[in-house]
Parts: C-alpha cells; structure tokens; sequence
C-alpha cells in the first residue's frame, strides 16, 4: 500500500513538471544555455591557430565546467522551486487537505514528492549534460574522462539541494523556501571559493571555511567531485598554477564523503517527514 | 519516517477489540482538545455519528466545527480525546480509507482535468471504481461535460462540485462535509440537498457543517451545537425542536383569562396579541381545550396559530443562553 502511495505522487509530481510548464521553461533556459556555449566553442575552434594544443585543451575543460556550472544553477533553481511550493503551497493552497484526508502516511507523500523530484532533477542533468558533451565533442574534440561519474554527482548534487528545499516546504512558505534553499547553495559555492583561495594563501582558518561549509550541504563538495570527472586530468599536472581556479578540481570526490552526503539526504528527508507527521493542515 | 506506522502497528488489546466490534458507529469521539497558542479552539468535544446516520454540526464562526472535522480526519493532532472511524482509530490511516471528504478550503491541482482529479483520489484511497462509475460521479454534481477540462479553468462552483465528487467517488461509508454549499448557486444547493438524501437513502453516514439550517433541519436527524469549542446541545431535530408555540390574537382578556393561558405555558403578552410555549410533552387536546375555556371565560378570540420552533430560533435561543444555564 506504501509503495503504491509513494509511486503515485512521484508520478504526480512529474506531471505537475511537464504540465505546469517547468520543463518548457528550463528548456528553454538550457537551450539558450547550450546555443551560447556551442557558439563559444566553435569560436575557441576558430582561435586554435594561435594555441598550444596544451592550452587549447585548458580552454576547452574550463569552459565546459563553466557551462556545467551554469547547467547544475538551472538544475539547483529548477528543482528548488519546485520542491519549495510541492509541501508549503498545498498546504497553503489547500490542496492538500482532501489528499491526506485520504489512507495514506504523510511520509509516503514526502516520499514519494522526493523521489518524483530526484527522477525530474536527474533527468535533466543527464539530457543536458550529454548534450553539452555532445557540443564539446564536436567542436573542439574534448570528451570528458569519467562523463558517468560527472553526471552522477551533478544528479547528487540536484538532490542534496531538492533535499533541503524539501525540507524547507514543511516548515516555510513556499516562495521563502525556494529563495532560501537556492541562497544556500549560491553561499556554500562562494564559501568552497574562499575555501580554495584560504588553501592558495596556506591561511588555514580561510580554507576550513570551504570545508565547513562543504560539509554542512555537501552541493558544493560533490559540484567539485562532478568537475573533476569531467576535466582532463593531464592539465593540472602540466599547469600546476591553475589549481586554485574555481572551475577546476584537483582532487576527486572521497567514498567518505560521498557516504556523509548519502547520510545528509537521509538525514535531512527524515527530519522533514517528522516535520511534516507533526504539522496542523 | 514511519513514525506513524508505528503507530498502527502498537494497536493495544482495548483496540483491537474495539474495532472488531460489528457495526462500530461511523464517528466516535471523545474528550477532543485542541489549543492554538493561547486560543482554544476545541475543548472537550465528544458526539457519536451512527452508521447511517445524516448529522449536522451547528455552531458560530470560530465555534471550533472545522478544527473538530480536522482532527477527525487526522489533518490536525488534538491535545487530548481520542477518534474512532468506522470502528478503527484515526491514527491508523486505513480508518479513512471508506472516508470521503469535502474541506472547507477545497482547492484541487488546477493543472489535472476533472476525471484525473477523481482518478487520483481513486488510486489513493486504495479503491476499484470502473470508469463507468466515476463518470457517473461527475455526472452526479453536474460535470459530466467539463470532465475533460482543466481544474485550472473552472469557476469556484464547479470546484465545489468537483470536491462533490472527490468525496462521493471512492464508495464511502462515511462523508465528511464542511460548508458543502459556500460556493453554490440556489440550484447547486438544491442538488446537494438530493445528494444527501440518496447518501441517507443508501445508508451511507454523513457529518454535515452548514449555515443553511433549513438544509440541515431538512436532511439531518441529528445535531451537535458547538459553541465556544464546547458542544452547547445535541439531540434528534425531534428532541431539540420539539417546543412549540402558541400565537393567539386575543380581545377582552381578564385577569382570569390571561391566568388561564398561563397554565398553558409560559405566557408574553404585547398589547392584544399573546405568545404560549407549549411543553413538548403537549397532547393535542391542549390547544382546543384552551380555545374552549378563553370562550368560556368571555374571551373573544380573532386568531389561532400554533407555530414550530425554526431551527434557527433554536440556534440563536441556545447560543445567546447564559453559559451557565442548562442548555438541553
């Protein structure tokens, strides 16, 4: 009965994407996105006369993390919104009064809300980040190393924000949500920057700020995982002064931590679902 | 995240026996209490809803009805008391699972058609509807046309029809309506009122929130007054608005007379016009008897009207009442 339950609002969920028209307006963010990206590298093809091959590569896995970067923010702001009004605007709303008057547990719907988000989230880091691959193999013929594994922490990332603002839904309103989880996330990429430039500096204090906050939402640890997946792994050895460039990693992302950010999402979900048993509709 | 699983799985033995009784009644509650902040909103409600049974909840704005409908639907956590649905305890989800429910605030996602409302609703509550009977659910409240349309796009009528449906479409054995007909045009109350009488003809037990007493005094047989969070009266129609009253037009009324329809009942007089509450207990030789002797004693009488008590002078008697006083 539970799963029966889980599945039909994860279905639901979907189909509050594609019908309220979030899918039309992430692609076409996206495409806007990838026709930019696609224009630039074909002029980076154009610029290879005066590039060392060496530096032509450099270029290449810089803009595509840059690109990466601005898809995973259309990826964090997308399921962000969504995740924010799916609790706090039905129960604004009121629609969920005559769904959970109905034999279900209040943590199947959570459940069920979470799992829809993460399949839409994912889905859309898969289709465009292949294509973004797809754009970058043509042009400049660079195809990422671990392009799986890239993807797969993007879509990890993507679920540690939807996580957060899932959770925020069952406590805020649902614009407070959205705006929160999302100035979360923009602050703990900023703090893994200062991060780096702490580690640059040796200034310890600095960097245990990107590790803090690392930890505390753990996008910004698995953004770093997904870029190292996907930059060419000979550059930093060649060019040892870009390691401290915020679009570039240089080590790849621990089992340790990705264990800590599995537990996050857990820990996170349940609190959220307690949140959620305990509330007055 | 199964915090309330465990909850149905501790049933204790009392329990357990209680919801193996045979025809437990649709709604058993007692000792509710709920506080918001300072504010009480419900303190110490307790009422049955027979199986069958069409009962109305009565009461002022912020009486507490739509707070008690809540927590028996387990959409708010009381402070105190306990539920029992259809025989089983509300914390267990699968008391509602024969349980339609019309809210208040009915909202429905505005981005599913009407048939993918009720479809939802179906799949939720566990239940097998063909589609046969779903479009004869939207039939019933008047959307077997609009049944292919966006909820986005109907007025607020036809939500409340819609939310009609959602609470009629997965066969319940017990309706829940708060305030059915806000949002209703005269027709649309009309046809809520054949509703509840086919529910009340098919056996199926409803607990109805209205303002519209001459609604609840036509289709309920039962009622709960609520006022202050508290249950002011309760009874059968029969029980609560068994008073009578006795207007008479009268000419000529002695000291002797006016003594005389006294006996009758408690008397008020407003120049030649007098007002008798009968006792409920009344048999019908009191009205004839009476007329005889106000002619006996010289009276000479122009009118003669035995009035029923509304149920909304009935209401507003027990509600203005002294807290104190006995209210039954």
């Amino acid at each position: 009965m539970t799963a029966r339950i889980v599945l039909a609002f994860a279905a639901l969920t979907l189909q509050e994407a594609a019908r309220r028209r979030v899918v039309r307006s992430l692609a076409v963010m996206t495409i806007v996105l990838l026709a930019l990206s696609a224009w630039g590298f074909s002029r980076l093809d154009a610029e290879f006369g005066t590039f060392t091959s060496g530096e032509a590569r450099m270029a290449a896995t810089q803009v595509l993390n840059l690109v990466m970067f601005g898809l995973s923010l259309i990826a964090a702001l997308g399921t962000a919104f969504l995740a924010g009004p799916t609790v706090a605007g039905e129960i604004e709303s009121g629609t969920s009064l005559a769904m959970l008057a109905r034999p279900v547990r209040r943590s199947s719907v959570l459940l069920g809300k979470w799992l829809g988000l993460v399949a839409f989230g994912s889905g859309f880091v898969v289709v465009a980040g292949l294509t973004q691959f797809g754009i970058v193999w043509a042009t400049v013929d660079y195809w990422p190393p671990q392009p799986v594994t890239g993807l797969a922490l993007l879509g990890a990332q993507t679920t540690v924000l939807l996580t957060l603002g899932l959770l925020l839904s069952t406590v805020i309103s649902p614009m407070a949500s959205g705006i929160v989880a999302v100035g979360l996330f923009g602050a703990t990429w900023i703090a893994g920057v200062v991060g780096g430039v702490g580690q640059a500096l040796g200034n310890e204090g600095v960097a245990l700020v990107g590790t803090v906050s690392r930890m505390l939402l753990p996008t910004d640890g698995l953004w770093r995982g997904a870029m190292h997946g996907l930059q060419d792994p000979a550059l930093l050895e060649q060019f040892p002064a870009f390691g401290d460039f915020p679009f570039l990693s240089q080590a790849p992302v621990t089992t340790a931590y990705l264990a800590w950010a599995g537990l996050w999402v857990v820990l996170v979900l349940g609190v959220a679902a307690l949140v959620f048993w305990r509330r007055d509709l | 995240m199964n915090a309330d699983s465990a909850g149905a799985l501790s049933l204790d033995p009392a329990e357990r026996l209680l919801a193996e009784l045979p025809a437990a009644p649709a709604v058993w509650c007692s000792g509710l209490r709920k506080r918001y902040r300072r504010r009480t909103a419900v303190a110490d409600v307790s009422f049955t809803v027979g199986r069958g049974e069409v009962m109305g909840l009565l009461g002022p704005n912020g009486a507490g009805k739509t707070t008690v409908i809540k927590i028996l639907l387990g959409l708010v956590r009381p402070d105190a008391g306990d539920v029992l649905l259809l025989g089983r305890p509300a914390r267990d989800p699968r008391a509602r699972a024969r349980v339609g429910y019309l809210p208040e605030l009915f909202r429905y996602q505005p981005w599913l058609t009407a048939a993918e409302v009720l479809d939802l609703h179906v799949r939720l509550a566990g239940a097998a509807v063909p589609a046969q009977e779903r479009r004869e659910c939207l039939a019933a409240v008047g959307l077997a046309d609009r049944a292919g349309d966006r909820v986005g796009g109907f007025s607020k009528g036809m939500q409340q029809r819609l939310g009609l449906a959602v609470a009629l479409v997965a066969r319940p054995e017990l309706v829940v309506l708060d305030e059915p007909t806000s949002a209703l045009d005269p027709i649309g109350r009309a046809d809520v009122r054949d509703l509840l009488l086919s529910l009340k003809a098919r056996q199926v037990a409803v607990l109805l929130n209205s303002h519209l007493l001459g609604e609840v005094e036509r289709v309920c047989d039962r009622v709960v007054i609520l006022d202050k969070g508290q249950v002011a009266a309760s009874g059968t129609l029969g029980e609560l608005l068994g008073r009578r009253e006795l207007r008479l037009r009268l000419d000529g009324v002695s000291a002797e007379a006016e003594a005389r329809l006294a006996v009758a009942g408690p008397l008020t007089r407003s120049g030649g016009s007098f007002t008798v509450a009968l006792p409920a207990d009344q048999d019908a030789t009191t009205v004839p008897d009476l007329v005889a002797d106000l002619v006996g004693l010289g009276v000479r009488v122009h009118a003669v009207e035995p009035v029923r008590i509304s149920l909304e002078e009935r209401l507003l008697d027990i509600l203005r009442a002294d807290p104190g006083e006995d209210r039954r």
